[in-house]
């Protein structure tokens, strides 16, 4: 099984699709044209593809948003991510303005991109509907893929697109209008003088942030939204349409499981998406030829990331973890590349004061699932489940009293997270100070990454200046096995100069 | 899909944990077990991976929430800032316990929340949550009909009890669905004032004590918040509710309001929302021009209240502390000298003229700079910042948030949190509202000079029998008739009625919004 690239799919499932060119939805044979660049996916597709083209398309979709994630993940401006996106776009999933041919919408280039985005779409809500987690994630990057094209959009298409939509926004008449003059300058920033933009009513629960920031005029229930602020009302709309059809689907999955051809391909899909971080892929924290085995942790551990290091301390004070601190810091260790034999040996040494039947009976098969050694099918193909990556870690519950999961920088109080930064030594007052900047700021990751930053700043240093490494492989880091192996390899430039 | 991995997968070790006796250092605070529960229904909705994983242990302590969550989650920290305050007399609990037999109007509030007569999910599916008189705390109550939900508050006589959200499912069953499977539909929007919000500006009381001059104040926050419900977001069905002691609570009770998701929510309470900062920051009103019309409105509305209560009752700026910080508000620094000099001449100027003093040294020219129209925006900010509502808006924020419910008794006070006319707002006095006591003393009064009234009968008569026999002339009175509570009760059940009334109507529309979601396209 393959699982480090999704391009590839599994030799022996392809020999049995190969021949089999089924249909996938309605048997509706059906070419829809698309007249519009853009779409709203509000009809599903009802023509026949390969599974090939299936599979093909979704993954080059989910390519663009896993990088639109990563991404707003990064922070990265609007520009930025401009900037990054519109060649993959290219690439991926281009998608051309009708004025781009001299057939307009009727060119056969055209149509095929706009299937292509159509459907893929569509394939991967499939994918993505099946929990609120993948749900809202998927949402949020469609939404983010919408916007970007909107916006780039020609602006007369744009217009002929909008009116295809048939939104339900009232216009507001003449005569209401200039009653209402004086009201609408004064709850709308920025405008001068009524008559130069044409307004609409809407229920004031389309424009959220509007009402939020105060920047419209509200009447009993109905928001008076002048012209421009079209964009933010098609994106809300855009978002609303597309998480209702996610809920939807969701709750028409169970139907879908049956088909067993497009259940693998499906869970393929969201696996690379889903519980696993779109920035981080299966065997990127191994650092080869490093002394990965359970007698070298402790040493290792001054390469963690504070999360695990406090995982690790405790268990050294405590000689236990609790449950949650296991699974974080199991699923870590394998993500450095430690086997599941060593992990075994690893746990059971650090259990003092259990016998080996003890041991066994209760903690054993828990480390052997997390390795997708046991457990169900999914569980032992997926190879367990993947290394929490930050954003796991952060957006989780808060630990309880005497669990030590999670992440210091947000669930330490700031107190308790300086103290241990102290205990690691890390101890610069100003440092000091911006991590606790970051953290009331809530930019936990970016704290963990300035004391990255800080205690590595030596071999950042060197790496720059003598050119071996360049700046993407010193992003920020979104992932505790990121930021184990980079420190692992800085700290090595000393001794050999290259990076793995 | 990795989160459909079946529960049979999970491998289940349920005698793991022990308690470790030297836990090492977290910031989970230990905690109430209210903030564990409030918290689970979060951690409900979270991916529930590594609960099929590791589905073995500890999770009783599991949700625990970090210290600076707690404010926010917990609906109680209110109180807690009460206990500070000096107690009078505590409810005791055959008191309490008389009160829920004779005066409680379980039935109504069953129809508030039902939205009808009929039982229907809308209360079945409602949580609530028992303040205990241990002060033990039971989140996750429901109850099927009025008569289950008035037997067990009179099994377990709670201090108090909170209502929050009704969920997809009934709440007590939360144990037995999978993760995320529980999730709240709707809730009443709520607001929440209170007069410790005030405490930098009233300068008649502190803490929990209150007198009228400083109730205006919540009186005042009504009256803008009540205004823009209305006019601005169209609600109409919005009961105000004292809270027992130095605050009020507003329950908006149309369907509209009840389905929000918390990004609306958190939508109207930005909207709303204007103080920013604590007591120790600087100027905390920043308004842009043109004011938006909320704002234009609410001065309009506040102006006279900051002339009688600021200016005279609480007389605000009259020590020298208080206007130098009234200084500090004020843009020009020509004027300010000119100002301070005045004022330190005359130490026991009165609020009213320093407020004078402000316009009439700004005419006399002593400064060149300064824009008549900079120093009426000033003013205007520091009429809002000292009259307008103080919202503890986390409240608003979130659905699952509880709120106590109208009716039950302050434990501190002894006052029954009974609702606020809010057309009549300046006429409700918080401190002639009935206390328990009195209210019981009330009945055993009405009693005694009406003995053919059966008073052992009339025992079982909770006070809230459908409105059904105001036409036969010989019904024995309901025990609240009896009592100064009649009158909130009554303006309780005016409300239910028009409440009603609006359900009955728009009821059929929603039925149709439902079929029109099944027909729906279910390919993809
Ligand atoms: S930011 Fe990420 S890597 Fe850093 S401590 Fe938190 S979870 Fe670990
Ligand atoms: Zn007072």
């Amino acid at each position: 099984m393959i699982r480090q690239d999704f391009h590839q799919v599994d030799p022996k499932r392809r020999a049995t699709l190969d021949h089999k060119k089924k249909q996938f939805a309605a048997p509706v044979y059906k070419q829809q044209d698309y007249p519009h660049r853009l779409n709203f996916y509000e009809v599903p597709p009802t023509a026949e593809i390969t599974l090939e083209q299936f599979e093909q398309w979704a993954i080059d979709r989910l390519r663009i948003l896993a990088e639109i994630e990563a991404c707003s993940y990064r922070n990265k401006s609007p520009a930025e991510t401009e900037a990054h996106i519109t060649p993959l776009l290219q690439k991926y999933l281009p998608l051309s303005s009708n004025t781009s041919s001299s057939l307009g919408a009727t060119d056969q280039r055209l149509k095929n991109e706009r299937q292509k985005d159509h459907y893929s779409h569509f394939i991967l809500r499939l994918a993505f509907s099946a929990t609120e987690d993948l749900r809202r994630r998927f949402a949020r990057a469609e939404t983010m893929l919408f916007r970007f094209r909107f916006q780039k959009d020609d602006s007369r298409e744009r217009r002929a697109f909008i009116e295809s939509l048939n939104l339900d926004w009232e216009p507001v008449s003449d005569e209401e209008r200039r009653e209402l003059s004086e009201h609408l300058v004064n709850a709308t920033p920025g405008l001068r003088r009524v008559d130069e933009e044409s307004w609409y009513k809407v229920d004031w629960e389309r424009v959220p942030e509007l009402v939020e920031r105060r920047s419209v005029f509200l009447y009993r229930g109905k928001a008076y939204v002048p012209g421009r602020e079209q964009l933010s009302m098609i994106i809300a709309e855009f978002t609303a349409r597309l998480e209702r059809s996610l809920e939807l689907t969701s709750r028409a999955l169970p139907r879908l499981d049956e088909d067993d051809r497009l259940t693998p391909i499906l869970n393929h899909l969201s696996k690379n998406f889903g519980s696993a971080e779109s920035v981080y892929s299966e065997g990127e924290g191994f650092v080869d030829g490093a002394p990965i085995t359970a007698q070298n942790i402790d040493q290792l551990s001054q390469h963690f990331p504070l999360c695990m290091r406090s995982l690790h301390m405790s268990l050294r004070k405590n000689n236990h973890l609790k449950h949650y601190g296991r699974l974080q810091y199991t699923l870590f260790l394998k993500g450095i590349g430690l086997s599941l034999e060593e992990c075994i040996l690893f746990w059971r040494q650090s259990f003092k004061g259990f016998t080996d039947d003890e041991f066994n009976s209760r903690y054993k098969y828990n480390i052997r699932h997390a390795y997708g050694d046991v457990g169900g099918d999914v569980n032992r193909r997926g190879r367990g489940y993947p290394p929490y990556s930050c954003q796991k870690i952060l957006g989780d519950s808060n630990p309880g009293v005497g669990q030590t999961h999670g992440c210091p920088y947000r669930h330490f109080s700031v107190d308790n997270l300086i103290g241990l930064l102290q205990s690691t030594g890390v101890s610069d007052r100003e440092l000091l100070r911006g991590v606790r900047e970051d953290v009331e700021k809530t930019r936990y990751h970016i704290a963990c990454n300035r004391v990255f930053e800080w205690t590595h700043k030596a071999e950042i240093k060197r790496v720059k200046e003598d050119g071996t490494w360049n700046q993407t492989d010193l992003d920020t880091i979104v992932h505790p096995n990121t930021y184990f192996k980079r420190s692992y390899l800085l700290k090595q430039v000393g001794r050999a100069p290259k990076k793995a | 899909m990795p989160h459909s991995v079946s529960p049979g997968e999970s491998p289940s070790h349920r005698n793991d944990e022990e308690v470790l006796p030297d836990a090492p250092p977290t910031d989970a605070t230990p905690s109430g077990p209210e903030e564990k529960e409030s918290e689970a229904t979060e951690n409900d909705t979270k991916d529930r991976l590594a609960d099929l994983l590791f589905d073995d242990d500890d999770d009783d302590e599991f949700p625990a929430s970090s210290a600076p969550d707690t404010k926010n989650e917990n609906p109680a920290s209110r109180d807690a800032v009460d206990s500070s305050a000096p107690q009078p007399a505590h409810v005791d609990t055959d008191t309490m316990l008389a009160f829920y037999q004779r005066l409680f109007p379980f039935r109504y509030l069953f129809q508030w929340l039902n939205h009808g007569i009929v039982p229907s999910p809308d209360f079945g599916n409602r949580e609530f949550a028992l303040t205990l008189q241990n002060d033990a705390y039971l989140r996750y109550q429901s109850y099927a009909t009025a008569d289950l939900f008035r037997k067990d508050i009179l099994r377990m006589n709670p201090s108090r009890f909170e209502i929050g959200p009704v969920y997809n499912t009934n709440p007590r069953d939360r144990k037995t669905l999978r993760g995320g499977q529980m999730k709240p539909v709707s809730k009443e929007l709520v607001f929440d004032i209170d007069l410790t919000d005030y405490d930098d500006i009233r300068s008649c009381c502190e803490k929990a004590n209150i007198c009228g001059k400083c109730w205006t104040f919540v009186t005042m926050a009504m009256k803008v918040v009540d205004t823009a419900l209305r006019d601005d977001f169209g609600f109409q069905h919005i009961l105000w509710v004292y809270s027992g002691r130095r605050g009020a609570h507003a329950w908006v009770c149309d369907p509209r309001a009840r389905s929000l998701p918390d990004d609306r929510r958190r939508a109207i309470a930005g909207y709303l929302d204007l103080l920013r900062g604590g007591a120790q920051s600087g100027k905390r009103v920043n308004l842009k021009r043109p004011l938006h019309p909320h704002m234009s409105r609410s001065l309009e509305i506040l102006k006279p209240y900051f002339a009688q209560t600021t200016l005279v009752d609480q007389d605000t700026f009259v020590s020298s502390e208080q206007a130098q910080r009234l200084l500090a508000l004020l843009p020009d620094k020509a004027l300010n000298d000119a100002l301070r000099k005045k004022w330190e001449s005359s130490p026991d100027r009165s609020s009213t003229n320093k407020w004078a003093d402000i316009d009439s040294l700004a005419k006399t020219g002593k400064s060149s700079t300064l824009k008549t129209s900079t120093l009426r925006e000033a003013k205007q900010d520091i009429v809002l910042e000292y009259t307008y509502p103080r919202l503890d808006s986390e409240v608003s924020k979130k659905m699952i948030h509880l709120l106590k419910s109208p009716f039950v008794i302050h434990p501190g006070t002894g006052r029954v949190c009974v609702p606020i006319d809010a057309r009549k707002a300046e006429q409700f006095d918080p401190l002639s509202v009935p206390t328990v006591t009195q209210l019981l003393g009330e009945i055993d009064a009405y009693d005694a000079e009406n003995p053919s009234n059966g008073a052992g009968d009339a025992v079982d008569g909770e006070g809230s029998v459908p409105n059904d026999s105001d036409v036969r002339g010989s019904r024995k009175l309901q025990d609240y008739e009896k009592t100064s509570l009649k009158p909130y009760v009554d303006y309780f059940r005016s409300f239910i009625a028009g409440l009603l009334k609006e359900e009955r109507g728009g009821k059929r529309e929603r039925n149709e919004d439902m079929t029109e979601v099944k027909t729906e396209s279910m390919e993809f």
